[in-house]
């Protein structure tokens, strides 16, 4: 099996979020309600439990021609954001159940019958992606449509895309078609043009990559995620020596106690 | 429907008033603001002309929402999630912690042929702790009836797999050394349950020192900032925190003539007062729900009962009269084990403030 990914292009996204509406219908994932969050026209203002894709509004001061807009409108950005599937998960590789799981399509994948909602992964994920349904009392996120992955579907939100600024396909691939994109962009003068792919982090870089204009920070992508793991080793050093000063103290307390008492006594 | 009429107090009023001094201070100050003169120009100019307003008026200076760019993040919508665990885990960070050092404690003083009744309230601590710490992980499950999932695997870089096997194991242990205790006292010693009780008193100190710190790594090993930048503190701050409330509740439970307990209540208290002074010198900004805020006073509350107070107790209970230095010392314990459950009631607080932090994800700086 091929190791797949998600090329999100925001460059081509026109904020109609079918992506969303798909996911929702395909995976049965419940409504978020009529809420507009105030900013933009967005609703949800994050992925989460109920929300396995989002589609952030970025209203920007007006640039003439940024974006091929008149001189006098506001430029608009949109990002359809997902769970990143990371290379090193931080949610698997807390998950004491081992609910969560690495698919055959390199997917980061929660199993619904095996978790037990204790929520470590929920403040284990660098990217806020996971989160508890509180009804349901799971934890849940995008699945990468594993179902259709397994029958040679692509995920639901890509195939919804109308201008195909969600691609999917094998992710070696996809980061090639990222970089041709990127030149192609700057070629154009969109020299602001970037791929969020965070492969010099902890993280290892992500299967979810995203081409961006601007500072990754502008859609809440953190510019050096960290896999909670890598605090392992100086946690339980301290805990070990915790343990260590514990034992020791505990011995040397009791051992001069008893040997005052023992002084006292054959006075 | 009564029609509002306004009235001189109502906020009509003091909007007309403050609109008064605001053109008063123009006034006074005999200048007008060029610049916004000509935006009302501006547009004034863009109405005329195209019957609506097209410029850039979407949002008005001093808009009360924040926008999206590189100092904001995402409208300052926190990238993080809030932890989603409810009340019963500061309540079981606090209980393991005491029962594991009690599981030590006893175990060590069992071996030194300390006073029999001190043996058996340290049993009697870790093995409450060891009944009521299962139930109150089961509770904060999304998922109560599922909890048995837990145990279909063992995942070492998982700090919640490690914590449960060494729950299930100290759990064991310190309930069957009680009730292997219990049933000698009771109907007389026998082989059997000394060999039980031997073995779990041995299992209770092996578990017992993980026990009673692993929540610390617990919590470091997780993306929230404040925690995770306190990784290495955190295990031996909530050691200390366990053995702090194990030896307070033995205390006050009438051990107060032991020398040992004194030392070890001392030590811990010492090491607590340390870390709240290593806590409020470092000025990392991820530290700020531990000094700011609700957050902090509670932090600093839990910090103060659990370092200076019961160290100038046990400090003063050193001297003077018999009766003088108990009472000191019951105060001190006391003072000692709220310090504990508040310490962490404080730290889990802290991670959901810092969990709203849109800045420390995002390296943004202040």
């Amino acid at each position: 099996m091929s190791i797949t990914g998600f090329l999100t292009d925001s460059t081509l996204c026109i904020g109609c979020k079918a992506c969303e509406v798909a996911c929702k219908e395909w995976n049965g994932v419940e409504a978020d309600g009529y809420d507009w969050s105030g900013y933009s026209y967005d609703n949800t203002g994050a992925v989460g439990a109920s929300t396995w894709r989002h589609v952030k509004f970025v209203e920007q001061t007006p640039v003439p021609g940024f974006g091929g807009n008149a001189g006098e409108l506001a430029s608009w950005t949109f990002s359809s954001d997902v769970c990143k599937h990371c290379e090193n998960a931080g949610c698997l590789e807390a998950c004491p159940t081992g609910s969560i799981v690495r698919t055959e399509f390199g997917g980061v994948y929660i199993q619904p019958d095996i978790c037990n909602g204790c929520g470590y992964c929920v403040s284990s994920c660098p990217f806020g992606v996971v989160e508890r349904n509180q009804k349901d009392g799971r934890a849940f996120k995008c699945t990468f449509c594993y179902d259709r992955q397994k029958v040679g579907l692509q995920p639901a939100c890509a195939k919804a895309c109308p201008t195909e600024s969600i691609k999917f396909g094998e992710l070696d691939q996809l980061r090639l078609r990222a970089q041709e994109r990127l030149e192609e962009l700057h070629s154009r003068g969109m020299e602001d043009a970037t791929l969020y792919d965070p492969l010099d982090s902890s993280v290892g870089g992500t299967h979810a990559i995203f081409i961006l204009r601007g500072d990754p920070r502008t859609f809440n992508l953190p510019p050096s995620p960290d896999v909670p793991t890598i605090y392992l080793k100086k946690s339980w050093t301290s805990s070990a020596i915790a343990g260590a000063l514990l034992l020791g103290g505990t011995l040397l307390a009791f051992w001069a106690e008893n040997k005052n008492g023992r002084r006292r006594n054959a006075r | 429907m009564s029609e509002t009429v306004p009235d001189a107090s109502g906020p009509h009023a003091r909007e007309l008033n403050l609109k008064d001094s605001k053109s008063e201070r123009l006034n006074s100050q005999n200048s007008i603001d060029l610049e916004r003169e000509r935006r009302l120009e501006e547009i004034r100019r863009a109405a005329e002309r195209h019957g609506q307003l097209q410029v850039d008026g979407a949002r008005a200076a001093g808009a009360p929402f924040p926008q999206a760019n590189p100092e904001n993040g995402y409208y300052q919508i926190p990238l993080l999630k809030e932890p989603s665990w409810t009340w019963e885990i500061p309540l079981y960070l606090f209980v393991g912690g005491a029962a594991g050092a009690a599981g030590v404690v006893g175990a060590i003083a069992d071996y030194t042929g300390a006073d029999r009744e001190l043996v058996k309230h340290a049993r009697w601590i870790a093995a409450a702790g060891s009944v009521l710490s299962p139930p109150l992980l089961i509770a904060d499950l999304g998922r109560p009836e599922r909890f048995l999932a837990m145990l279909r695997v063992f995942k070492p870089k998982s700090a919640m797999s490690v914590g449960v096997w060494t729950l299930l194991g100290f759990s064991t242990a310190a309930a069957a050394t009680a009730f292997a205790a219990f049933l000698s006292d009771r109907y007389g010693p026998s082989l059997p349950l000394r060999v039980l009780e031997n073995a779990g008193q041995a299992a209770s100190l092996a578990f017992g020192l993980p026990f009673s710190n692993y929540t610390g790594v617990l919590i470091g090993a997780t993306a929230i900032p404040v925690w995770n930048c306190n990784a290495a503190e955190l295990p031996l701050h909530f050691g200390a925190s366990g053995l702090g409330a194990a030896v307070g509740l033995m205390d006050l439970m009438g051990d107060r003539k032991s020398g040992a307990l004194q030392a070890l209540a001392l030590g811990a208290a010492v090491f607590e007062t340390w870390e709240g002074f290593s806590i409020e010198r470092r000025s990392d900004p991820a530290l700020d729900p531990l000094k700011h805020g609700t957050s902090g006073l509670i932090t600093r509350t839990g910090g103060v009962l659990s370092g200076p107070v019961p160290l100038i107790l046990r400090t003063m209970s050193l001297f003077g009269s018999k009766k003088r230095s108990s009472s000191l010392r019951r105060l001190a314990a006391a003072s000692s084990v709220a310090g504990s459950l508040i310490t962490r009631i404080a730290w889990i607080n802290a991670g959901h403030v810092s969990a709203r932090n849109y800045k420390l994800p995002l390296r943004i700086r202040n």
